[in-house]
């Protein structure tokens, strides 16, 4: 692991993009030039640190609190004050390192398996991390603890890391491709197909990967994702309507859905393999032509409606759903872009083009298309977004009509233009420190609502302020601390804040009976004092507007686009809500 | 604050938390007082300790420069040996070492032949610009806990240093500048004493390599204080003093945290960065403050380095201020049986962001 973890200290050491690319570039032509003609090692180690650097993480190898408590026992501290140092260093695996760093005689424990910091990278993950998951915890305890005896700190470091998540390094895989692509002469769109779907990290799989020929690529292997940016201004910013077409943005899952050698691919946007959860879409895909690719998104789906997402999370947990889910959460797949037919790359082709060529081709098979929304203005289409929440969907996508398929997140020719969101002014009653940048600072906070005269938690934020605000909050938390409970303080309750959600749901786990999704803040209302913030009462009278509009389970998406307006903000600032 | 945060007070005590600071009675004056005061003493001359306006200042004579240039040339300011006691009222009053900067000083006092200490800041690093901290034995200590936590334990000195020397070379050797952040009094003169040493032992310099140090304005007069005073450092030039257009390729920088960002560091280029300071030794904190470089070098004491120091004091009693003073009064009072609590103090801005310190 030496190797990986000097990579690893270069890449750490810059806050420059083009340094990090530098560093890992200069890793794999390494790797790939003492390797050359064998399979060996270094390309098995290069493969892992590809795979790690660009995000990915082993799932289920160790449960944090597993490691937590090992680590605080290890280091002979009380619980608390690991805790307390684990606050102020805002990482598991560094808190581990940093307090085990110190202990002094580093010793082998297992003469059977001696450790020492010389072991290659892939020797760690496939010999010692990952038959992690077939051990007791006893097992695992005694092996990680062993390690920990015998590693240098920044070894320790690494090795938690790993074990608890990922690497968080300021690298995406985005990065890694430049430097891949930097290191072998191969294309970074050519390098980004070839690591998509199930890419198995080994000596052969990295020097596939670096093979300079093109050798007919795996036929389940789907496209890199083209991504949307969230619009913040206005729409009219983008130029004339005339260039954009828009859709829906369904509240489903992101999907690729390819027909090839006979065979059907569902493929999700975190790259995994779902075609046997959604046997129905595998089935409808049968239909289509051989060397086929839609992109599109699979929701819960019944009468021509989509379900509420809670209802296709049910599905996305079976693996192999049984007739009661099928019957219960049935779904479909709405296309909206053709990246293949007849086995031809159609990703360079403008985007109207392959909008006409998919609905002609989907229009024989049972599988549907996304609607166009047709508009004559920004402000018609202003107006059908107004409607998205009471459809049952996020709000609308916007994507300019003569782009081609782009790769990744790039901003400029697809846009996300969410509905906003459901706001409550809520008073801060907590605060705790955050993690990683934010370790030691107080940006995590706890929000609540009047029920008479206590104040009722309704909600967690992190995110929403400025540097400035995130500062001054810290010096104003850190003088007016009420009482502490561990790492976390209960402060003087005078700042109110706009909170906005994407929705609220009735919860019998939460203190307040309502659970929110996606809390941020929205602005520091230093113009009100906490008792103009809303009470637990007014938040119950959205979710009931909500809920009926919604109306529960199924929802109908309703051609006049009725729904009932909700109550408007009156000028007085006593009307606490309002969803404009 | 709770109940848990604030003093356990008793009716004898030598000195008391009141609006203005950290009061003794019995000796009419203040230690470090946030507001003017009739009569201060002050353990040092970073600005949360040494504030303008009170009437009459008594500080260890060895920070009476630096105290001068921080309260103004008008401050009455007496100055006393090291260890020699002044009578003020009832109080028995003496300064000794506290080893954190050039000058400051741990305040003894006593009072019917009970004793308290004040260490103000303090550490048991080795400092080639200051004196060397004194163990003062006591009944009642008073300790800061700015780095109260166990994962914080500091490389030796010499590493960080050889560690600065090489990055400034590799910076170099790849002709950009790299600009160091770090306190402007104290860490400063530090890090410029230590490279002295640095440069003087190597013996792979590259040729043509010239050991001069460029420094921001903030830096200046604080830096002539101390080679005034006879301190060994490396040779400075103020980045005011340059032409126009001066290339500061492979050149080293000091230059205080709020310079970060600023406008001017554009004369810099495309310079690396780096911060010496011991929020370095957390990874979270160097990436909040965006350099690319974090230099482990504190000139506070280190969780083994407080534990260290009050035991040795030998006090029964130990109050903590600053940084994590619940925690480590709750670890005194738990793992070693001492009557700790915290001392409630004016919260400084989050360390990190502060100019001063650490």
């Amino acid at each position: 692991m030496r190797r990986f973890a000097a990579l690893f200290a270069r890449v750490d050491a810059t806050t420059k993009t083009n340094a990090k690319v530098e560093a890992m570039a200069s890793y794999f032509e390494d790797a790939l030039a003492q390797d050359a003609g064998t399979v060996g090692d270094r390309a098995a180690d290069a493969a892992w640190a590809l795979f790690l650097l660009s995000g990915n993480r082993f799932k289920r190898l160790l449960a944090p609190s597993r490691l937590r408590v090992w680590a605080a026992e290890e280091t002979g501290l009380p619980e608390w004050l690991f805790r307390e140092s684990y606050a102020a260093v805002g990482d598991l695996a560094e808190t581990t390192a940093l307090l085990l760093a110190e202990r002094g005689a580093h010793e082998p424990t297992d003469p059977r398996d001696p450790v020492d910091s010389d072991t290659p990278l892939h020797v760690w993950i496939e010999q010692r991390l990952l038959p992690l998951r077939g051990v007791d915890e006893d097992e695992a305890r005694l092996r990680v603890v062993g390690w920990w005896r015998s590693l240098p700190a920044d070894q320790v470091f690494l090795l938690a890391k790993i074990l608890t998540g990922g690497l968080r390094v300021g690298v995406s895989q985005g990065l890694t491709v430049r430097a891949l692509a930097q290191a072998t002469g191969i294309d970074r769109a050519v390098l980004a197909h070839r690591l998509m779907g199930h890419w198995e990290p080994s000596a052969e799989a990295f020097h596939a990967l670096c093979d300079p020929e093109e050798r007919g690529e795996h036929l389940s292997r789907p496209y890199p994702f083209f991504l949307a940016s969230p619009l913040d201004g206005e729409p009219s910013a983008l130029g004339p309507v005339d260039d954009w077409l828009a859709e829906w943005k369904w509240d489903g899952i992101r999907g690729q859905l390819l027909r090839r050698g006979g065979a059907v691919y569902l493929w999700s946007r975190g790259e995994e393999l779902v075609t046997e959860r959604f046997p129905e879409v595998a089935e409808a895909a049968l239909a289509l032509p051989d060397g086929t690719a839609l992109d599109g998104e699979v929701l819960a789906w019944r009468d021509g409606a989509p379900l509420p997402f809670a209802l296709l999370q049910k599905r996305i947990g079976r693996k192999k759903p049984g007739a009661k889910s099928l019957r219960d959460a049935p779904v479909a797949f709405l296309a909206y872009d053709l990246l293949e037919e007849g086995g031809d790359d159609l990703r360079e082709r403008p985007l109207v083009e392959r909008r006409a060529r998919l609905e002609a081709l989907l229009a024989p098979t049972l599988l549907d298309t996304s609607p166009r929304l047709d508009a004559a203005s920004w402000e018609a289409l202003a107006g059908l977004r107004r409607e998205a929440r009471a459809r049952g969907v996020e709000g609308l996508m916007l994507k300019r009509r003569d782009a081609p398929y782009r790769v990744g997140r790039r901003r400029g020719d697809w846009w996300k233009w969410k509905l906003d969101p459901l706001t409550v002014d809520a008073v801060m009653i907590y605060a705790q420190a955050g993690h990683g940048r934010r370790a030691s600072l107080f940006t995590d906070y706890t929000f609540g609502v009047w029920r008479g005269d206590e104040l009722v938690p309704i909600a967690k934020a992190y995110s929403g302020l400025d540097d400035a605000e995130i500062r001054r909050l810290d010096h104003w938390i850190r003088r007016n601390t009420r009482e502490r409970f561990g790492p976390v303080r209960s402060v003087e309750p005078v700042h109110v804040f706009e909170l906005g959600f994407e929705n609220i749901r009735r919860s019998t786990r939460h203190k307040s009976g309502l659970a929110v999704r996606f809390p941020r803040i929205l602005r520091w209302r230093e113009d009100l004092t906490p008792r103009d913030a809303d009470t637990l009462d007014d938040v119950v009278a959205l979710l009931e507007t909500h809920e009926s509009e919604t109306q529960g389970e199924s929802n109908p998406v309703r051609a006049d686009g009725a729904r009932r307006e909700s109550p408007p903000r009156a000028p007085s600032g006593d009307r606490v809500f309002s969803e404009s | 604050m709770s109940g848990r945060q604030t003093v356990a007070r008793h009716q004898t005590d030598l000195l008391q938390t009141d609006s203005h600071g950290l009061a003794c009675k019995a000796g009419g004056f203040w230690v470090d007082p946030w507001r003017p005061v009739e009569h201060a003493v002050v353990t040092h001359a970073h600005a949360d300790h040494a504030r303008p306006g009170s009437a009459r200042y008594l500080a260890a004579e060895a920070s009476v420069p630096m105290l001068r240039r921080r309260l103004g040339d008008d401050a009455v300011i007496e100055g006393v040996p090291w260890g020699e006691p002044v009578q003020l009222g009832d109080a028995l009053v003496s300064f000794h070492p506290a080893g954190h900067i050039r000058g400051s000083a741990q305040v003894r006092i006593e009072v019917d032949g009970v004793v308290w200490v004040v260490s103000g800041d303090y550490k048991r690093d080795a400092d080639p610009t200051c004196e060397t901290f004194e163990v003062v034995p006591c009944d009642v200590f008073v300790t800061e806990a700015t780095f109260g936590l166990p994962i914080y334990r500091w490389p030796p000195t010499d590493e960080v240093a050889a560690d600065v020397l090489d990055w400034w070379l590799d910076c170099r050797a790849h002709d950009r500048a790299a600009v160091l952040f770090c306190y402007a009094l104290g860490k400063a003169q530090r890090l410029l004493a230590e490279l002295h040493r640095q440069v003087a032992r190597r013996t792979d310099l590259p040729t043509g390599f010239e050991p001069r140090v460029f420094v921001h304005g903030a830096l200046v007069a604080l830096t002539d204080l101390y080679r005034a005073e006879g301190v060994a450092m490396l040779d400075t030039v103020p980045v005011a003093d340059t032409d126009q257009g001066t290339s500061f390729a492979g050149a080293l920088v000091l230059a205080p945290p709020s310079a970060g960002g600023s406008t001017w560091m554009r004369r810099f280029g495309r310079a690396a960065t780096g911060f010496a300071s011991g929020w370095m030794r957390v990874r979270g904190m160097r990436r909040r403050r965006s350099v690319d470089r974090g230099f482990i070098l504190s000139d506070h004491a280190d969780w083994p380095g407080l534990l260290r120091t009050i035991e040795e004091t030998g006090a029964r009693r130990v109050l903590t201020t600053h940084g994590q003073s619940a925690v480590l009064a709750r670890y005194l009072r738990e793992a070693h049986g001492l009557e700790a609590t915290p001392l409630e103090s004016r919260a400084r801005p989050n360390a990190l962001d502060a100019d001063d310190g650490a």
